[in-house]
């Protein structure tokens, strides 16, 4: 029996000094903060313009991904195949697929020229054949692309259906004649911005850069395919970039976000290696970089600062640049941390062991949103959430902000969330920040 | 049947019911799923998230778990988060993985009541059926569970099958509270929303239950068969149906009778759709029907509504084609603005958005239909 308890739902935060390393807290049951500015599977599968999407899956899992596309006013191109309890053990799962999805494309009026199939955990934990439903199917249609996606949550500990879907997301390009002038950064949700070194470096090499994100068709899409290099920088893009490696021969160069000046400039001369050119000179950059930090620093003066996982993949990483440059960085926000970031983790210890880390899938963090803690600047919506306040960062995994340039261009939204708050409901409520919205 | 769908939207799953039908007891719900539920749930289901808390989680159920039968870490871990949150109950759910593996959820509810001390209830879902299924079956349990014998109260009502769902929060609660105030009942319990475990605990003392919704159906029939509570079956909608309603109300008191007025009232046919939850829609029918003096049609479009308040004419038809084809005759459909797809051009539409089919895609126009002149309130003047 439970030992009756004093009342206290709402979790306190672990000192960074007393945190373990990379998982701080204990995993349970989850909650889900009403965040939803980060991208989904559809988010992301609808990059591939011209395309339509077909998901299979149990009416509870249909119900989220179909909502999303109806959100964005993208039901034209959505379909779904619902699964019932006799397709658990009557044998015929792969067929129902395929009879499903071709009974949805027969009746489109206009063939789309990709359609992304969308299996589901219960086709995985079936061992059902996805190459040969891909086959089937695309004899059928051979005008068509099919793509087998994959919604498979219950593979968390595998790979996640972010990472999945990313690596997906390249698969119907084919091998082109290669294109020396073409570079791509791939594996992005959003296109990186032009504040980033990444584009003079390009540039000055003579390369074309190539992102799925300004592609209006299927036929630029891809193009892709002639890509003399690939290159990703978000974590999630790394199996991506190995894929396309592997499978066309494009070299890949993973060259990580982070707010470390070393590590970027070693990315900057890995990527120059690459490209066979000097390593220009950054000193203008990083001092460009340090007088946005410090505006931005004496706009923000001393409110506290929290970060958060869903902004940045590197969270600890943009606090220790924050607290390195003299910001009153107090809380993160993250569940767990990539191994990356350890050198952060400790350098924080040291210079700011009061730093308090907080879950957000916690259960008692159902309690933590706080309506009276005071002035708080969030990098982030799950912080921006959490601590009731109207100056936040509003940006998703990495925001596109790269290198020196990133830095600053961060620099110029802390200072404008400092300046111009924001409707905190209304803004974290819509899905997949940057995508249309009915709401 | 093919359970296929091009363009139309889908309902809200059995599991967003069980939250949904649970979310103000100040109990526990989990559902036993990897991830997904919960996101779905709270972003597209769920109204009341922001603003209200509540205790819903998931499992956060793993490849490993999964299929090695670690029943255990979900069962520690309920017992976990109950000594951190002290919950008044439990609630466990299940989503598709869990059915494929043949999780046992009443022996999980067993072993955690039985560690913890806190009542805790399984709810049979699968993540297969929709929400009637899964807010139907909470309910019943909470019924089971709470409910206690009480000496019957004169001239009060249970409203049954009351959830944002089916029911947004626009002041339709409000408005049939008010309603039944002002033809003189008092409400004893409202099931699913502005309510509280006092009132699941007090059901028994009313004197007839009003089922609002396809989701307070088998409460009914329990409260029924248990308590021996007669039940009348329609959403006071419109202003003549809700007098009828109001006397059915009165009738069932005095005989113990149950009734359907939403069907004996109602002409059947003719070229008017009304499209949706059965019971809703049946009660729009039959104020429309009622107005006019010509017949409306009801297409059930969920798929497990209640089927005893279809007429002759009307359909239960959940799969995208066949709802095109039963939609080709009308003049006038009412629906919510996720259908339109596959409605012909031809045919005068209606929106009448229903968060258990488009969500939050347009909660904000969803009109309160409660006891009010509805032909005005759905532009209808003129139409049928």
């Amino acid at each position: 029996m439970l030992k009756p308890v004093m009342e206290q739902r709402k979790p306190e935060g672990i000192r960074i000094a007393d945190a373990s390393f990379p998982s701080p807290f204990r995993s349970g049951l989850e909650y889900n903060p009403a965040a939803r500015g980060s991208w989904n599977i559809v988010h992301t599968g609808m990059l591939i313009p011209e395309s339509h999407q077909i998901y299979v899956c149990a009416q509870g899992c249909l119900r989220g991904v179909i909502l999303t596309a109806a959100e964005m006013n993208a039901m034209e191109r959505m379909s779904w195949v619902s699964l019932r309890e006799e397709d658990m053990f009557n044998g015929e799962m792969e067929q129902r697929v395929i009879d499903g999805t071709a009974h949805i494309v027969e009746r489109m009026p206009e063939k789309p020229r990709c359609v992304l199939v969308y299996l589901s955990c219960m086709h995985m934990f079936e061992g059902c054949d996805f190459k040969m439903i891909i086959g089937e199917l695309s004899s059928m249609f051979p005008e068509v692309d099919f793509l087998d996606c994959y919604m498979i949550p219950t593979m968390r500990k595998s790979i996640s259906p972010d990472a999945l879907m990313k690596r997906q997301l390249y698969a119907p390009i084919r091998k082109l004649p290669t294109d020396s002038g073409l570079v791509s950064i791939i594996g992005c949700d959003r296109e990186t911005d032009k504040s980033s070194e990444l584009f003079e470096i390009l540039g000055s090499a003579g390369k074309r850069v190539w992102e799925i994100n300004s592609c209006a068709t299927y036929d630029e899409y891809l193009a892709m395919g002639a890509s003399s290099l690939a290159i990703s920088y978000l974590p999630v893009a790394l199996n991506s970039g190995k894929a396309i490696e592997r499978r066309l021969g494009i070299p890949h160069l993973h060259i990580p976000l982070c707010y470390d000046y070393n590590e970027i400039e070693e990315h900057y001369r890995e990527l120059c290696g690459a490209l066979g050119i000097e390593t220009p000179d950054f000193s203008e950059n990083i001092e460009r970089a340090e007088r946005a930090l410090t505006e931005a620093r004496d706009t923000v003066g001393d409110i506290p600062i929290a970060v958060d996982f869903s902004a940045v993949p590197r969270p600890l990483g943009l606090a220790l640049l924050l607290a390195e440059h003299g910001f009153n960085v107090r809380r993160v926000y993250a569940d767990g941390f990539m191994n990356e970031e350890s050198p952060a983790f400790e350098r924080l210890r040291e210079i700011a062991p009061d730093l308090e880390l907080y879950p957000t899938l916690d259960v008692g963090m159902r309690f933590a949103r706080d309506e009276n803690c005071g002035e708080w600047l969030a990098v982030g919506q799950r912080s921006a959430y959490f601590l009731d306040t109207d100056k936040f960062v509003n940006i998703v995994e990495g925001g596109g902000m790269y290198g020196f340039g990133g830095i600053e261009k961060m620099c110029g939204l802390i200072c404008d969330a400092v300046r111009n708050p924001k409707d905190t409901r209304a803004t974290i409520s819509l899905k997949g920040l940057g995508c249309e919205s009915c709401l | 049947m093919n359970c296929t769908a091009r363009i139309i939207s889908i309902y809200a799953a059995d599991v967003s019911g069980v939250c949904s039908a649970l979310y103000e007891y100040g109990g526990m719900t989990v559902i036993h799923d990897a991830s997904g539920c919960n996101s779905t749930y709270t972003t597209h289901d769920e109204p009341r998230w922001y603003d209200t808390e509540s205790m819903v989680y998931i499992s956060a159920l793993t490849e490993n778990d999964a299929v090695m039968g670690n029943d255990e870490k979900l069962i520690t871990d309920l017992c976990d988060a109950a000594e951190k949150l002290h919950p008044r109950f439990i609630a466990v759910c299940g989503s598709p993985m869990p059915a494929m593996t043949g999780v046992d959820f009443e022996a999980i509810a067993y072993d955690t009541e039985n560690r913890t001390g806190i009542p805790v209830i399984a709810v049979d879902t699968n993540g297969m059926h929709s929400y009637i299924k899964g807010a139907g079956a909470a309910f019943m349990k909470l019924a089971e569970r709470f409910s206690k014998p009480h000496d019957r109260l004169r001239g009060t009502i249970n409203l049954l099958g009351v959830t944002p769902l089916d029911f947004s929060l626009n002041g339709s609660v409000e408005s049939m509270k008010k309603w039944l105030a002002d033809c003189g009942f008092t409400v004893n319990a409202c099931l699913g929303t502005d309510t509280s475990l006092d009132e699941a605990e007090r059901l028994s003392q009313a004197e007839v239950s009003l089922v609002v919704s396809s989701c307070g159906m088998k409460t009914a029939e329990y409260l029924q068969r248990k308590y021996g509570i007669p039940y009348v079956v329609g959403a006071p909608v419109g202003e003549r149906f809700s007098r009828i309603l109001a006397d059915s109300l009165r009738a069932a008191a005095e005989s113990g009778e149950n009734s359907l007025p939403c069907l004996s009232e109602r002409a059947c046919g003719g070229e008017v759709a009304v499209v949706g939850e059965s019971i809703i829609s049946a009660s729009l029918a039959c104020e429309l029907s009622l107005e006019t003096g010509r017949g409306v049609r009801v297409l059930e479009s969920v798929g497990e509504s209640e089927m005893s308040v279809l007429a002759e004419g009307d359909i239960s038809v959940d799969d995208e084609d066949m709802l095109q084809h039963e939609l080709k005759g009308a003049k006038v459909i009412i629906a919510d603005p996720l259908f339109i797809p596959i409605c012909s051009a031809d045919a005068e539409f209606v929106r009448l958005p229903h968060e258990a089919f488009s969500g939050r895609c347009f909660s904000k126009e969803i009109p309160d239909l409660i006891n009010t002149d509805v032909i005005r309130k759905l532009g209808l003047r003129g139409k049928i």
